[in-house]
């Protein structure tokens, strides 16, 4: 699947399009299809995301998981602060990225 | 230290107010990113993996207890309660809200500091030895060299658009602690035969993608025209840099490609042009910021032993302090590489408590190392106890420095939007494989460096041992480079042979220090017998 990701403008926060909005959770990522180069263009000028672009993942169930590394670590945080993660909690989040 | 005048002053608080608006305007939709994208770049904002990475300015590496304070409090009030000290001598902050980077500027000015010169094809901040003004083995403090550089870099209008960014090195040793020679262009001060002070001029160096060593182009340039030999070397390269490729745009292309000797005629001849204009800085100006560095408040008669009783005090000692040139004084370096860490990490609290013990036992200074550590440059021999003690309780005490768990890497992918592979969880793996400082100190002084991607900003072309993370369909791919070095003996690493996974890494490391406790000879490095029994016993025994 094509799903859509960015950084919110004024946090810098990594952010995916849910179909309605933005979410800070790749879980709530929907495929975009054709329509990702609109919607880019229609949420950068609305200021409500700062350089989004198109990435390939996969939905297992109720679970996103993009298919480069890179998009794997943007959506969890940095693997050496799991601390600092989306799933601070999770013993396996950090295995889920690689 | 030096300390601003009204001017350096109102030229930051007037950065600060301009890069509100700036920002006021783009939050508004005034300002596009593509607009905007290099104002914050140059104040030092970039857009990293997870949110905006701000990276401040300290220049030729020096602070004082009061601005180390504050980066410790920016460190809880801005961002995620740490920092990150760099290979540039720099600190960045890794969650910053841009809305909220105007007011973290405006407290960095509070404190006499920016992120000017951090980003973009600018003279950058001018790094230096971390030992100045403290060195047993110094000749001439660079410092205020450095700061006479910086004076004239900042906003120089003529080299804020140069084809690439641009870094100078300063030092005053023979001992190179700061990799001048991997630098665009590094000066050492020296003293000719007359007894008199000059600046050699090494130009063209650099790492990254096409690593170099930088040629002599000049060999001893009176210290007061230093600036007009710079403004001679800045001059020619903004002329011929390869402003059509990015990646042929560095002055080490352009020395490479037309040969130092045709680089140095023409330099030579700029440099003539110029001092007929008469462009030098005065005398005066030079002599009143040496004021600034002239003694920081010595005491004499001091006691000059030091009480070993301690063992674990005796080996930090051992491994950790330098002799100072004033008798009776130490130079502590406070190594931020504890086993399974992070390089270069320090929380608010222990910024401040560095910041507390520069204060208190260091004549109020702290110097931020290349290779990302922290060092108090004055401190009694009589208060070292003392100083190890608060250390240790702090988790700062690792009497590791210079040894393989004293790892210099990069934020690699867990923060870097250029990086192709992780570099930190590399550096905790190896460190926590050679936890044991006994073993550490039984393989001796070898230098392990670690770059997440060719641009080598963990200078792994300069590490006895390097590797450099590569993406190999989209998996994580590590080489293993040897030889390199970044000290005075400067030479580039080599990659050995295929590249391995994470823990094939770890354990080729461990094969090559196995190899190396095997050959070496009495008193040699693991780069000395490198050089000396070359790569084939090590291919060997790390692929069989």
């Amino acid at each position: 699947m094509k799903i859509l990701t960015g950084n919110d403008l004024p946090s810098g926060d990594v952010i995916w399009w849910t179909g309605e909005g933005w979410s800070r959770h790749v879980d709530d990522a929907v495929e975009v299809g054709d329509e990702a180069q609109a919607l880019i263009a229609r949420e950068d000028a609305a200021r409500r995301v700062n350089g989004a672009y198109v990435i390939e993942a996969t939905r297992d169930g109720g679970s996103v998981r993009p298919a480069h590394i890179k998009e794997r670590i943007r959506a969890l945080g940095p693997t050496v602060r799991l601390d600092l993660s989306l799933k601070p909690a999770d013993p396996a989040a950090g295995t889920w990225v690689i | 230290m030096y300390q601003y005048d009204n001017y350096d002053q109102a030229m930051v608080d007037a950065r600060v107010d301009e890069f509100r608006d700036q920002v006021k305007r783009r939050l508004a939709g005034e300002l596009s990113e593509d607009h905007f994208r290099p104002l914050r770049l140059k104040n030092g904002l970039y857009l990293q993996l997870h949110a905006y990475m701000l990276r401040v300015a300290i220049p030729y590496g020096t602070l004082n207890s009061r601005q180390m304070r504050a980066l410790g409090d920016i460190a809880d009030k801005y961002d995620r309660g740490y920092g990150h000290f760099t290979t540039r001598q720099n600190i960045q902050y890794n969650w910053i809200k841009l809305d909220e980077a105007p007011d973290l500027l405006a407290d960095l000015a509070a404190v006499e500091m920016h992120a000017i010169q951090t980003s973009g094809n600018c003279i950058r901040n001018t790094t230096a030895d971390h030992f100045a003004g403290a060195a047993a083995d110094e000749l001439v403090d660079p410092r205020p060299y450095a700061e006479l550089l910086r004076q004239w870099s900042t906003f120089h209008p003529e080299f804020d658009y140069l084809p690439r960014k641009f870094k100078v090195a300063i030092i005053g040793s023979e001992t190179d602690r700061a990799a001048m020679k991997l630098h665009d262009i590094g000066i050492q001060l020296v003293k000719n035969d007359a007894g008199e002070i000059g600046c050699r001029f090494y130009v063209g160096g650099g790492m990254g993608r096409t690593p170099m060593i930088a040629p002599v182009i000049a060999d001893f340039v009176p210290p007061l025209q230093m600036i007009s030999y710079l403004e001679a070397a800045l001059r020619v390269y903004n002329r011929y840099g390869r402003r059509d490729n990015k990646y042929k745009a560095r002055i080490k292309i352009l020395v490479h490609e037309i040969g130092a000797d045709e680089y140095r005629r023409q330099v030579d001849a700029e440099f003539a042009h110029i001092l007929t204009l008469g462009l030098e800085p005065p005398p005066a100006e030079l002599e009143r910021i040496k004021g600034y560095f002239a003694n920081p408040g010595f005491e004499a008669d001091l006691p000059d032993n030091v009480d070993l009783s301690d063992p674990d005090f005796a080996l930090w000692v051992d491994q950790n302090v330098h002799a100072h040139k004033q008798p009776g004084y130490a130079i502590v370096t406070i190594s931020l590489k504890p086993a399974g860490g992070i390089p270069g990490d320090a929380s608010a609290d222990q910024i401040r408590l560095m910041a507390d013990l520069a204060r208190d036992f260091a004549l109020d200074e702290l110097r931020v190392t290349h290779a990302q550590n922290i060092v108090l440059p004055h401190v009694k021999k009589a208060d070292l106890y003392t100083v190890w003690q608060k250390l240790d309780a702090a988790g700062l005490a690792n009497a590791n420095l210079d040894l393989i768990s004293d790892i210099i890497a990069c934020p690699g992918l867990d923060y870097c939007s250029l990086a192709n592979a992780r570099s930190i969880p590399l550096a905790q793996k190896i460190s926590e494989r050679f936890a044991d400082i006994g073993r550490q100190r039984e393989i001796g002084e070898l230098k392990l460096k670690i770059s997440g991607c060719i641009n080598a900003c963990g200078h792994h072309h300069a590490g006895h041992i390097g590797i450099l993370g590569v993406d190999r369909k989209g998996t994580e791919n590590y080489q293993l480079l040897f030889g390199g070095s970044e000290a005075a003996d400067t030479s580039l690493g080599t990659i050995i042979g295929p590249g391995f996974n994470e823990d094939g890494i770890v354990d080729a490391v461990e094969k090559a220090t196995d190899v190396y406790l095997a050959q070496r000879e009495d008193g040699e490095r693991f780069l000395d017998t490198y050089r000396r029994i070359g790569v084939a016993p090590f291919k060997e025994a790390i692929y069989g």
